[in-house]
């Protein structure tokens, strides 16, 4: 270890290359205190603890828990009317920002979109000043295999390190105070069409990061790395023998369908699984209690679903492991043989809910296919699975089996015109995540309103290749607002309200102890709703449509800020950032069309904006 | 390429006047051989020299990898003026006259014998078939479309158009895996499948039918893609592509680009 941080030396570690950083620290807890009047609190700078302290935001969903929901209340639906700006940060790019901004001590981070530079920001200076910027310098090839835009979902913070990843497939540690890397570590290849995008989540000192690249015929993985070294711990794969899937004798799935053995080949016709996707690109949560980590698999590839008979197990899924070793303990499949790209990756939010006058432990995951599912965390029981919207493509799950009812008219066949398919591709909810107050026990879901026509084959080329494909073509649902922002109730399995947009709700939300649920549109305006009515109480015009993660902290001087970036992209947006044509409805893979007025509605740049009541400086 | 240059400043002398100092910029993969590599290397890049010495102009590179995004994030940006192959039916582009026809074949060993021709064998049933995979979104290559369609569907493997593009041609796998007896025959768009089969003891013949269908054919006219709009650009082409048609098929021959007549 101590030569390990003489010099930059390549250490073969596990088949990969970790690379270790000159003038990298003994990995000591003295590191995580940043050199501000308020020290970093909890235990080592453990995020278990930090995610206590609602003066911080130390991951991208606030807890392990994945509530978004801050404690502080000096915003509130009485006051939220006087929210100004105090102030803003360009980070002078124009991919879609869909990250979370991170608060530990004084200080902020902001991880943009490739090339993936982290930011540090001084928030007990007037205007928040750059402390450093950490450049990663990511490969400008990883552009080509990215699916869906630009982006990067955020950061983590553990033991005075801030962990991201960066499109061309590392997760890098840098040291919170001082912005140099500690280590680096190449997982993915993006010479096999593996990319990264998801924020990491550390948990006991492992970090957990997922692939991307389902549409390259990528096998998709969720590995963990020590925190400390950057060393893989373990990997599991979404596909394969049970070995691989890290699926053991302790594996108790609830339904018969999620048992036997080797179901990660069996379910798969000849080879399909190597190449099958599953990959990990959404979010992770974490019960200390259960000690189960929760995340979901993405959708199966890269066959067309009459090319892969069979349920295609681990793919559009959720897993529930034990974060030290991996070892899978149970699984869920809400998508047996997805036949319309329905990645399983959706956040599971956790919470203590009262159901039919029982307490119940659940996982509340809000999944592509429409449907909103409140699991018993602890057996991966379905409790409740209710459509959270207009879906004509299944008829819920078969309570008994667990098993998704498809409306076999609605599925896609080779060469067959299926029209109005609800939802479209990317769901009634992609990967921009709710929050959940336990104070109206009430999830707020940012989502579309979207279906979809499969007009027909196409004719296109790739790699030199001509090949041939169904022509996708989205539409807004019904109402023909193409965005909802629903209020679930877990307990009653509906709706307690909802607030229509006109564009699809990109934007992740966040709630807090004040009774306000912030969120953004693609159009721009960052909105404050009352937590209980829906109300609108307040609402303010960004530079760019925003498709971040709104977060919310206490500032130095002791008073509460909401921070948000703005910069319109990602999969619905990328016709703003990457200049497409809205004249061609099939660009952006189908959103090109439906959202061919957002280049009228909004234009491109990444901007923080931070908010305080009253705003200017404080 | 030595060769090339000498051409086009001999070209120059005579036709600068016309044009001085005009540059042509090349939206090409710079490693997807037969097509283009960044050494210049590929049929794709003898065509474009051959069109820079005809119309005087000097030759720029744009490289980008054939992915999802690959004309939007080239022509479509402005950073290049062609791309040198693209089906005669390609939306995305302002596409020229065709300058060649080629057909998906079957690809297999001489010593196999199997002779095969037609996606209704029904031997392929049996066998270990390989197709090039593209990715999901219900895309695939026409062939697996076609096999899938007949219910052959779990003796098929896939080989990813995208390959290790860390290695030097992607797109060989396919190739080689019908070489080293890892699949019986295997289903491989013209140009690679001729280019790859090169000096190997393996035959080949383009699959019947020609199409299962209007929408699924077999077969494709390729022709090179300009902007929308760039019309003045795509006739100066197509006059190219009929005055230098020999020219031009004496470069696919070098390459064993395979060429089919008809529909």
């Amino acid at each position: 270890m101590g030569a390990r941080c003489l010099r930059a030396v390549a250490l073969p570690l596990a088949g990969v290359l970790a690379l270790a950083v000159q003038g990298c620290q003994k990995q000591t807890v003295d590191t995580s205190a940043p050199a501000s009047s308020r020290a970093v609190s909890g235990k080592f700078g453990d995020p278990a603890a930090l995610q206590q302290d609602d003066g911080q935001w130390v991951m991208p969903a606030k807890n392990y828990a994945s509530t978004r929901y801050s404690g502080l209340d000096e915003i509130n639906t009485g006051n939220v009317s006087q929210l100004g700006v105090s102030w803003t940060f360009s980070t002078g790019m124009v991919a879609g920002h869909e990250a979370a901004p991170l608060v530990i001590g004084d200080t902020m981070y902001v991880v943009t979109p490739f090339p993936n530079i982290l930011y540090a920001l001084d928030l007990s200076k007037p205007g928040a000043p750059k402390k450093w910027a950490y450049d990663p310098k990511p490969l400008g090839a990883a552009k080509g295999v990215a699916c869906c835009d630009l982006v990067n979902r955020g950061a983590a913070y553990a033991d005075g390190a801030v962990f991201f990843n960066t499109l061309d497939g590392r997760t890098i540690a840098v040291d919170a105070a001082t912005g140099e890397p500690k280590w680096i570590t190449q997982l993915a290849d993006i010479n096999k069409g593996e990319s990264m995008t998801m924020a990491p989540l550390v948990v006991k000192g492992k970090v957990l990061v997922g692939n991307s690249g389902g549409e390259f015929g990528v096998r998709g993985w969720l590995t963990a790395l020590d925190a400390a070294t950057g060393a893989i711990a373990w990997r599991a794969y979404s596909t394969g023998p049970d070995k691989d899937v890290l699926i053991g004798p302790n594996f108790k799935a609830f339904y018969a369908a999620d048992r036997g053995a080797d179901l990660g080949i069996t379910t798969w016709p000849g080879e399909g699984w190597r190449t099958g996707g599953g990959t990990v690109w959404g979010w992770i949560s974490y019960d200390a209690e259960a000690n189960l980590i929760y995340y979901g698999t993405a959708n199966p590839g890269p066959w067309n679903p009459d090319q892969r008979p069979g349920d295609n197990k681990w793919t559009a899924g959720v897993f529930a492991r034990v974060p030290e070793t991996g070892e899978a303990r149970w699984f869920y499949q809400m998508n047996p043989h997805d036949l319309f790209d329905h990645d399983g990756v959706n956040e599971f939010v956790l919470a203590d809910v009262t159901m039919n006058g029982q307490s119940r432990k659940v996982a509340m995951h809000p999944d592509r296919n429409g449907l909103m599912y409140v699991m018993d965390r602890t057996t991966g029981e379905v409790l409740s699975a209710a459509p959270f919207g207009y879906v004509n493509s299944n008829r819920g799950i078969d309570m008994k089996t667990g098993r998704l009812i498809p409306v076999e008219e609605k599925a896609v066949k080779q060469g067959v015109v299926v029209r109005d398919i609800c939802p479209s591709a990317p769901g009634m909810k992609d990967w921009q995540p709710s929050s959940f107050s336990p104070r109206t026990s009430l999830l707020y879901i940012p989502h579309q309103n979207l279906c979809m026509d499969e007009e027909g084959m196409a004719a296109s080329y790739i790699a030199g290749t001509p090949f041939v494909g169904a022509s996708v073509v989205y539409k807004a649902g019904p109402g023909g607002n193409r965005g909802v922002l629903t209020a679930w109730d877990p307990a009653q399995a509906k709706a307690a309200w909802e607030i229509k947009e006109r564009f699809p709700v990109w934007s992740g939300t966040v709630v807090t102890a004040g009774d306000v649920l912030f969120y953004g549109t693609m159009d721009g305006w960052f909105k404050a709703i009352d937590a209980k009515s829906g109300k609108q109480l307040w609402q303010f015009k960004c530079g760019s449509g925003i498709i971040g993660q709104p977060v919310v902290y206490k500032g130095p001087d002791g008073h509460q800020y909401v921070a948000v970036l703005s910069g319109v992209g990602g999969w619905a947006g990328a016709i703003v950032p990457a200049d497409l044509d809205p004249r061609d409805a099939t660009a952006g893979n189908g959103f090109g069309g439906v959202l061919g007025d957002l280049k009228e509605a909004t234009t491109r740049g990444g901007m923080l904006y931070v908010f305080s009541l009253g705003g200017g400086g404080r | 390429m030595a060769r090339a240059l000498m051409v086009a400043a001999l070209v120059c002398a005579a036709a600068c006047h016309r044009a001085p100092g005009r540059t042509l910029t090349i939206c090409a993969d710079p490693n997807n051989l037969p097509f283009s590599n960044q050494a210049r290397q590929g049929f794709e890049n003898e065509l474009a020299s051959l069109l820079a010495a005809d119309r005087g102009a000097r030759l720029e590179y744009e490289w980008w990898a054939q992915r999802r995004g690959f004309v939007r994030n080239t022509l479509g940006a402005g950073t290049c003026d062609i791309v040198m192959g693209v089906p005669a039916s390609f939306d995305p582009a302002l596409t020229t006259r065709p300058y060649y026809r080629s057909s998906y074949m079957f690809v297999s060993r001489r010593d196999r014998n199997l002779g095969l021709t037609s996606l209704d064998d029904p031997r392929l049933r049996a066998m270990r078939i390989g197709v090039q995979m593209i990715g999901d979104d219900f895309n695939n290559s026409p062939p697996a479309h076609a096999l899938s369609n007949r219910g052959i569907v779990r003796n098929v493997v896939g080989y990813s158009v995208f390959g290790d593009y860390a290695k030097p041609s992607p797109l060989a796998g396919i190739v080689e895996a019908v070489d080293r007896g890892e699949v019986d025959a295997a289903l491989v768009w013209g140009p690679a499948a001729g280019y790859f089969t090169r000096g190997r003891p393996l035959e080949l013949a383009p699959v019947t039918p020609h199409a299962d269908s209007p929408s699924l054919p077999f077969v494709f006219d390729i022709a090179m893609g300009v902007r929308r709009g760039n019309s003045g650009l795509r006739d100066e082409l197509n006059d190219f592509i009929t005055r230098r048609a020999t020219d031009i098929n004496r470069v696919l021959d070098e390459y064993h680009v395979p060429r089919v007549e008809g529909d």
